[in-house]
């Protein structure tokens, strides 16, 4: 229900049926307020992403004139081994942090949803690391898997195993980077998954006692299937960061990606060719594929998990 | 079943124990010297040497002017947000006026828009309103979003009744005052919610001002500390110790605001 009438024009009607309709004008108090937004909108998000699709198709180091270029920076992509191992690595390690992320919280969630007491407690505990800076995480994820006095080597000394160069090896940065994100994420996605079991009504819980379904089975039966949409929110979520990830790479091993340049993702060969070596028309076709990236994978995700019609 | 309940209890105490152990594991190595740190094996308790790390940090980052930087960007970009979200979220809950259905599909349409792709051309713009290095650059594109005018909205639509709109209106409130007697004290906790979570989001934001900010006398807490760790990496207890003072004020913050905050994030999730 919305009100029609609530603020009365105060300017006398200028149109001939301004009787029935007011004029646009007598409105201008609600727009007043929208503008902000649409105002900061217009400067500082369409056209930035607006100017990047056309600097995509242009060559420009900053300086100089811009020229169009036509697909050129895409041909140059499409040759380019070092965008594609970026590529390869943020989708890597995007399954390799979501994947944990997601089934940790769900289970953690089930659990702290059957649990009476702490629960507050528990969520509080959760939920912090996501609050946490990214660059300090990441700096604290560094350390502990640093070759020298890492506490992940101190333990396999400890346990009498070899020792690994964590940093220093491709899949050990990955697994650092990935490890960082799961630690960031998990708690988080667990509380968004309890609010969603939280939701579901008990009736349904009981019927299936009364038809003798164990609990795997009602999980499966009606948790699950009622914990779609939350669950489509969670990795749609997941895809959009995951997919865009800099800071825990960046800090962690630094703008070049590491050994192998393992740790090296789509936004961070981004930042480099923009800012570094000034090729903005050929940072833009990379920002151009990234957004392409992230809405195909989106698109993928509402597809297999079936998003409810909404208007 | 009482073992059942036990183990539910330590798996969910391991969870909480781990995500709580880079605090104290941090604070340990912050009060150790960097060869305690490098000792094997590690050293679990605490030492003395917090002092002079913290020396050690303010010698080599300019750590207060940080930390003033981020405070004024954070506590500015809550305030404007606050006030530009709700003003239009108020407008769009309550209010029918021409072009108000497409406005707001745009609206949602911005939230697909990756921000961080345009940071080319938004540096341009930067430089020509002469705004590179300064902490314009970082509060003005963030003073309004579509997520909290999204959310407010829901919030106002559901706790705010038309006719307390209308009654207020009938006694000669105008469109600010209905604004300002009705909407803004029913929306208490929906705006506790949302001014803790731009507070926490710009307070952690790295991408952009790692960009803006070029002059390096005058940076935000997170560019400072990714700076310290890069130039002094192998110091690491100094290190540490500067990853410990980024981090502290914001957990204490949002402790002390957790409960709302949390149930706040949990509602937009489940009604998004």
């Amino acid at each position: 229900m919305t009100l029609t009438a609530a603020a009365p024009p105060k300017q006398a009607p200028r149109t001939a049926n301004a009787g029935r309709r007011r004029s646009i004008w007598s409105y201008w108090r609600f727009y007043l307020a929208l503008s902000p937004f649409y105002l900061i909108f217009l400067v500082f998000g369409l056209y930035p992403v607006a100017s990047t699709i056309l600097l995509a198709f242009q060559k420009w180091d900053g300086l100089g004139p811009r020229t169009m270029v036509g697909f050129q920076n895409f041909g140059f992509l499409i040759e380019d081994s070092t965008f594609w191992l970026a590529l390869w690595n943020t989708i890597v390690l995007f399954f390799m942090s979501t994947m944990p992320t997601l089934a940790i919280a769900m289970a953690l969630a089930v659990m702290l949803h059957s649990a009476v007491r702490l629960k507050g407690v528990y969520r509080i505990a959760y939920f912090i690391p996501n609050i946490t800076s990214l660059v300090a995480a990441a700096i604290f994820f560094a350390a502990v898997f640093s070759t020298n006095f890492g506490l992940i080597n101190a333990a396999l000394r400890g346990l009498g195993l070899p020792t690994e160069d964590w940093l220093g090896e491709p899949w050990g940065i990955k697994i650092a980077i990935s490890t960082m994100i799961v630690w960031q994420w998990t708690g988080y996605n667990t509380i968004i998954y309890l609010a969603g079991l939280q939701a579901i009504p008990t009736e349904q819980y009981e019927a299936a006692k009364m038809d003798g379904a164990g609990p795997l089975r009602t999980f499966f039966s009606i948790t699950l299937p009622q914990l779609r949409p939350v669950v489509l929110f969670t990795v749609i979520m997941s895809t959009i960061g995951g997919l865009q990830t800099f800071t825990e790479p960046q800090v962690m091993v630094g703008n070049n990606g590491g050994t192998g340049q393992s740790g090296m993702t789509v936004v961070m060969y981004f930042y480099n060719q923009a800012f570094f070596n000034n090729d903005y028309g050929y940072a833009g076709a990379i920002a151009l594929s990234i957004f392409v990236l992230v809405l195909l994978f989106t698109a993928i995700n509402w597809k297999l998990l079936g998003g409810r019609g909404r208007s | 079943m009482r073992w059942r309940g036990l183990v539910l209890h330590g798996l969910l105490a391991i969870a909480g124990i781990l995500c709580l152990f880079p605090f104290y594991w941090t604070l340990v190595m912050a009060t150790n010297s960097t060869s305690d740190i490098y000792r094997f094996p590690p050293k679990f308790t605490f030492g003395s040497q917090f002092d002079d790390n913290v020396r050690a940090v303010l010698e080599n980052v300019a750590f207060f002017q940080s930390m003033g930087n981020t405070l004024v960007v954070a506590v500015s970009t809550t305030a404007l947000v606050l006030f530009f979200d709700s003003l239009a979220a108020f407008t769009f809950a309550k209010f029918r006026f021409p072009g108000r259905n497409v406005l707001f599909v745009i609206l949602l349409a911005t939230m697909l828009l990756p921000a961080q792709l345009g940071a080319v051309p938004q540096f341009q713009t930067m430089a020509a309103f002469g705004w590179v290095g300064s902490l314009k650059a970082l509060i003005i594109p963030a003073a309004a979003n579509a997520f909290g005018i999204f959310w407010l909205r829901q919030y106002f639509q559901n706790s705010i009744h038309d006719e307390l709109v209308e009654a207020a209106t009938l006694d000669g409130c105008g469109f600010l005052g209905v604004y300002r007697h009705v909407a803004l004290p029913s929306a208490r906790p929906a705006l506790a919610f949302l001014g803790i979570f731009t507070f926490v989001a710009s307070w952690n934001d790295y991408f952009w001002p790692l960009i803006v900010l070029t002059n390096p006398d005058h940076l935000t807490l997170q560019v400072a500390l990714s700076s310290l760790n890069r130039s002094h990496g192998v110091d690491y207890s100094m290190v540490m110790t500067g990853a410990l003072m980024a981090m502290v004020p914001l957990i204490i913050v949002f402790t002390i605001f957790a409960r709302q905050f949390i149930k706040g994030a949990t509602e937009g999730a489940i009604r998004g």
